[in-house]
């Protein structure tokens, strides 16, 4: 492969046929590229405003391959810097979380202040040993400071950031997905920005390259025969039954729209979840063994069928936002990135997120249940990390990279989703989404100028509307 | 009691809880799980947190996700436990399938508490260190060490384990996922 091939991403996705080729999954020269191309272009969440609720708590966090520190200063605004000293690169922080005015680099003190107190702007350098009598004043310390991010928002408590200056705002860049982002953060019972997070970020390497997640989650409901042995031993949201059981309703229930792959091929992302409706189906129990969670879910109903009246909604399973936020919409509740770390490695960040003023009981039994089925422990997840680590080692071979993935299913058959800006949708077990996300991908390799990437309007959904097979 | 024969209590003790170690990991070895189950009290607590990197002087505080409360590696009790066994025994966990290669190493095993608990059941507190191996398939190798605090429970037919905590020496986890016991 040569330098000139690797930037010719859509070389490697074939939509028309639905191919796309292996080394996107294992090429070091890829990887290195998307590091600058996607992680250095895209919108990338960093974390919860509940996990520094404090002024001067900090939570260290990554973007893309990079250790960044998410703070919050003296009037609670909230920053995010690249973890890193100006002087000689050292981290200047290698705590997890914490509470700091000020992060001083252990290598040679030079220390910079979240407030920017004394420094001019927030991160800036402050302090400089012997500032006097080494540096005879000179050094322009307005120029020093913690690199900041281009931009950040706090979305209904969810912090994200990019370091594009070009980066279109984040509403822009979230699209008609917003309102699958909010059935993930709003209060069950319909109020915008509920949840929080629960103590504790699950971490954890997979030697698999990071979009074997991000795909997976956008929408590969396909899979699910892989996790027949979790659903031989039952070990449903109350402790048992299926965790796949489906739900029944009575005869003449109201009934939600059936669970659709929904893409937005423009920005890239997915879900798999219910097309939006605007009546709230009926009370199903899930949490009979389990009475207090039960009574819990059904005050919450009652209380989402009075908040939401007869305005939009979604619910949301599972999902990706391009590029590597993926959700878990329901239960388990929960957010995680997946961060590359090389071409055959990534590191899964889990966040899980319950209604922040839930009973302590509810927070308990949905903290277990979350973790009996999800992370590495997790009876559910366990043999995702086995398929993506597997997929990825047998990727690699000479001879087997000749020949690329089948993303055929459903190939041809999107139609235009009502009701939602600028999106697609077909029966829930398709792999339209991966198609989106891919093509995305593609985009982003491609794209010389950050720019070309948010056109007024790209043409991705029409495109995949002319594919349409009559 | 005089000081050489409270000794040899002590002694005979230490060699009976390390026994049962052994067999213990002996049982998890030769993937005899649903034995090893049987050594677990139907209440026990099974918790192996998250560990953090924090600043000198709030290890106590925050170094530990809390059992309870946080997100963990594991917080769980026999019921999940049991089912971790039958998803194994299913054939088709493919995080299990084929059966990982794994040897438990328990050492350091000291006696810190000795209690008489509910109902006058006799319960000791025992710390211990663990190395558990695991490889797999090919060249797929991890190594898991850390600390054990158990509270043993004196039953009509040994000991049995009525609380684990798990203490691994991993904040972030290097392996792609836990499958095997503690």
């Amino acid at each position: 492969m040569t330098s000139a091939d690797v930037r010719a991403g859509s070389r490697w996705v074939d939509n028309e046929r639905g191919v796309i080729e292996r080394d996107i999954f294992v090429s070091g020269e890829i990887y290195a590229r998307e590091l600058k191309q996607v992680f250095g272009r895209a919108w990338l969440f960093v974390g919860h405003q509940s996990q520094i609720p404090n002024p001067y708590d900090f939570f260290v966090s990554r973007m893309g391959a990079e250790s960044v520190i998410m703070t919050r200063d003296r009037d609670g605004k909230i920053h995010v810097f690249l973890n890193t000293c100006r002087h000689r690169g050292m981290k200047v922080c290698r705590y997890d979380q914490g509470n700091a005015r000020v992060f001083t680099c252990p290598y040679h003190a030079w220390s910079y202040s979240v407030d920017g107190n004394l420094a001019g702007a927030p991160g800036g350098l402050a302090g400089v040993p012997q500032y006097k009598a080494i540096y005879h004043d000179e050094l322009d310390k307005s120029q020093w400071g913690l690199v900041p991010v281009a931009k950040l928002v706090n979305y209904k408590g969810s912090i994200w950031a990019t370091w594009d200056e070009k980066a279109p705002d984040f509403a822009t860049y979230l699209g008609g997905m917003g309102v699958y982002l909010d059935a993930v953060l709003d209060h069950r019972d319909g109020r915008p920005g509920g949840s929080e997070i629960i103590g504790g970020i699950q971490k954890w390497k997979v030697p698999s390259n990071w979009k074997f997640g991000a795909e997976n989650f956008i929408g590969d409901l396909y899979h699910i025969t892989s996790h027949r042995s979790v659903d031989m031993v039952s070990i449903g949201p109350s402790g048992a039954g299926r965790r796949d059981a489906p739900i029944v309703r009575r005869q003449g229930a109201k009934r939600p729209p059936p669970f659709a792959s929904v893409g937005f091929p423009n920005e890239g992302h997915g879900v798999i979840g219910n097309l939006p409706h605007y009546e709230e189906p009926d009370y199903v129990p899930q949490f009979t063994l389990t009475p207090e969670v039960e009574e819990y879910y059904k005050h919450i109903y009652h209380a989402r069928v009075a908040n939401l009246g007869d305005s939009k909604r979604t619910l949301a399973a599972v999902g990706t936002i391009f590029p590597n936020l993926s959700f878990h919409g329901m239960q388990p509740r929960a957010l995680f990135t997946w961060h590359p770390n090389g071409p055959r490695e990534m590191e899964i960040w889990k966040w899980y997120l319950v209604d922040a003023d839930a009973p302590a009981t509810v927070k308990d039994v949905l903290r277990r249940y979350y973790l009996r089925y999800a992370g590495p422990a997790g009876l559910t997840e366990q043999d995702d990390m086995e398929n993506w680590n597997y997929a990825t080692s047998a990727s690699a071979g000479m001879e087997a990279g000749r020949y690329p993935y089948n993303y055929q299913m459903g190939l041809g058959y999107e139609q235009a989703a009502p009701d939602l800006q600028d999106a697609v949708y077909t029966t829930a077990v398709t792999e339209q989404n991966q198609r989106i996300f891919y093509q995305r991908w593609a985009q982003f390799m491609d794209a010389e100028d950050g720019a070309q990437l948010h056109p007024a309007r790209n043409s991705n959904l029409a495109g995949i509307l002319a594919r349409r097979r009559p | 009691m005089n000081t050489r024969e409270t000794a040899i209590d002590a002694l005979l003790l230490q060699r009976e809880i390390e026994a049962f170690y052994y067999h213990e990991a002996e049982l998890l070895d030769d993937r005899r799980f649903e034995e090893w189950l049987d050594l677990l009290t139907p209440d026990v607590t099974y918790f192996m947190p998250l560990r953090r990197n924090v600043k000198y002087g709030a290890q106590q505080r925050a170094e530990n996700s809390a059992e309870g409360l946080d997100a963990a590696w594991f917080d769980e009790g026999k019921h999940t436990l049991t089912q971790r066994v039958a998803q194994i025994k299913t054939g088709i966990h493919w995080a299990e399938e084929p059966l990982s290669r794994v040897r438990h190493l328990v050492t350091n095993v000291q006696i810190a508490g000795n209690a008489t608990g509910a109902g006058g059941v006799r319960e000791l507190e025992v710390k211990s260190r663990f190395m558990v191996y695991r490889n797999r398939v090919d060249d797929e190798t991890d190594i898991f060490v850390g600390e054990r605090t158990d509270r043993l429970r004196k039953s009509d037919n040994g000991w049995k384990v009525a609380g684990r905590v798990i203490l691994l020496d991993q904040s972030t986890l290097l392996a792609k996922n836990l499958t095997v016991f503690f």
